[in-house]
């Protein structure tokens, strides 16, 4: 069965009863496994002390925070170019997840800053990309509220999803191209991660928890969109039956 | 469990974490249910979908 079969969304929601159980089991072991490595089996880091295990969640929710964004700008080359019945419905609801994800990574960076840093928040050039990303996030949530009609809305958000993406770029290399006071990167690297194993294992398994999270709840969301839609569109037909003559309503691709 | 001197900042760098989690799902599991109730209601009014175990077939 090929990817595009999955466009209809009566099939796509029969995959989401499919796979969530399996999805949501394998998230919360592989959480069980990772906090408890993050707590219990990693050590203390020999300049941060005990602070390190902010990092278990602070970089897979940063990681998140982009990783959401990008699935949201190819959903929304799926929604301008393919017209996929489901891609403005995944772009729509992942926005709120990658919200709270990049969040997450700047409020647990604050936390981390003040006793390593001896402050919470300075203007460096990731911490403000990071923050761009954040008002990014509610911004193409309002513009989806904004508008009635979510096929116009989805083709609204798409063009803005795609500038928004310049900024992913600008997020990565931000602490290579100017001088910040945020590490470089220290996993993600040419030349391998220079973090100690008893450290990095910990972190990729909490990653990983993160990750499956994330899928968790973009599937849940994209099933309640298409329900969403489904009921606009029989409300639609409802009220285009009790008054003849009106306009018929517009079915919508993901209903 | 001994976090060392700033034991604050990682509980509470934690339990904003898990916070936000659990307000996550509480969404997707209370609009789950609204949507749900909201065809409910539609359907008892006799208005449902055309094919409603439509299935398979191309469903706008």
């Amino acid at each position: 069965m090929a990817i595009w079969d999955y466009a209809n969304p009566t099939r796509f929601l029969k995959l989401v009863q499919v796979v969530l159980p399996w999805l949501i089991g394998l998230c919360v072991i592989t959480f069980a496994a990772g906090l408890y490595m993050s707590f219990f089996v990693a050590p203390e880091d020999y300049q941060q002390g005990d602070t390190v295990r902010i990092m278990y969640i602070h970089v897979p929710a940063a990681w998140l925070s982009m990783m959401c964004y990008s699935i949201m700008a190819l959903s929304s080359l799926g929604t301008l170019v393919w017209k996929h019945p489901l891609a403005d419905v995944s772009a729509k609801s992942a926005a709120p997840i990658g919200a709270a994800f990049t969040f997450m990574a700047l409020v647990t960076g604050s936390l981390w800053g003040k006793p390593m840093w001896g402050t919470y928040w300075v203007w460096d050039a990731r911490l403000t990309s990071v923050l761009v990303l954040f008002i990014m996030y509610l911004g193409l949530m309002t513009l989806w509220r904004t508008m009635e009609d979510p096929i116009k809305a989805g083709k609204a958000a798409a063009v803005l999803t795609l500038v928004g993406a310049l900024n992913l770029p600008i997020i990565k290399f931000s602490v290579d191209w100017w001088n910040t006071l945020h590490q470089p990167a220290s996993v993600i690297r040419m030349d391998g991660p220079t973090i100690h194993p008893d450290i990095l294992w910990p972190l990729l398994v909490m990653a990983l928890g993160f990750t499956l999270l994330f899928f968790v709840l973009h599937l849940m969301a994209m099933r309640n969109e298409i329900l969403r839609r489904r009921v606009r569109a029989l409300r639609l037909r409802a009220a285009s039956a009790a008054q003849p003559g009106t306009a018929a309503a517009t079915a919508q691709p993901a209903e | 469990m001994d976090l060392g001197p700033h034991a604050g900042f990682i509980w509470a760098s934690y339990g904003l974490c898990l916070l936000t989690v659990l307000g996550l799902i509480a969404w997707v599991r209370i609009d789950k249910a609204q949507q749900e109730k909201a065809l409910k209601d539609l359907a008892a009014r006799g208005i449902a979908r055309a094919r409603s175990a439509g299935e398979g077939k191309a469903d706008s």
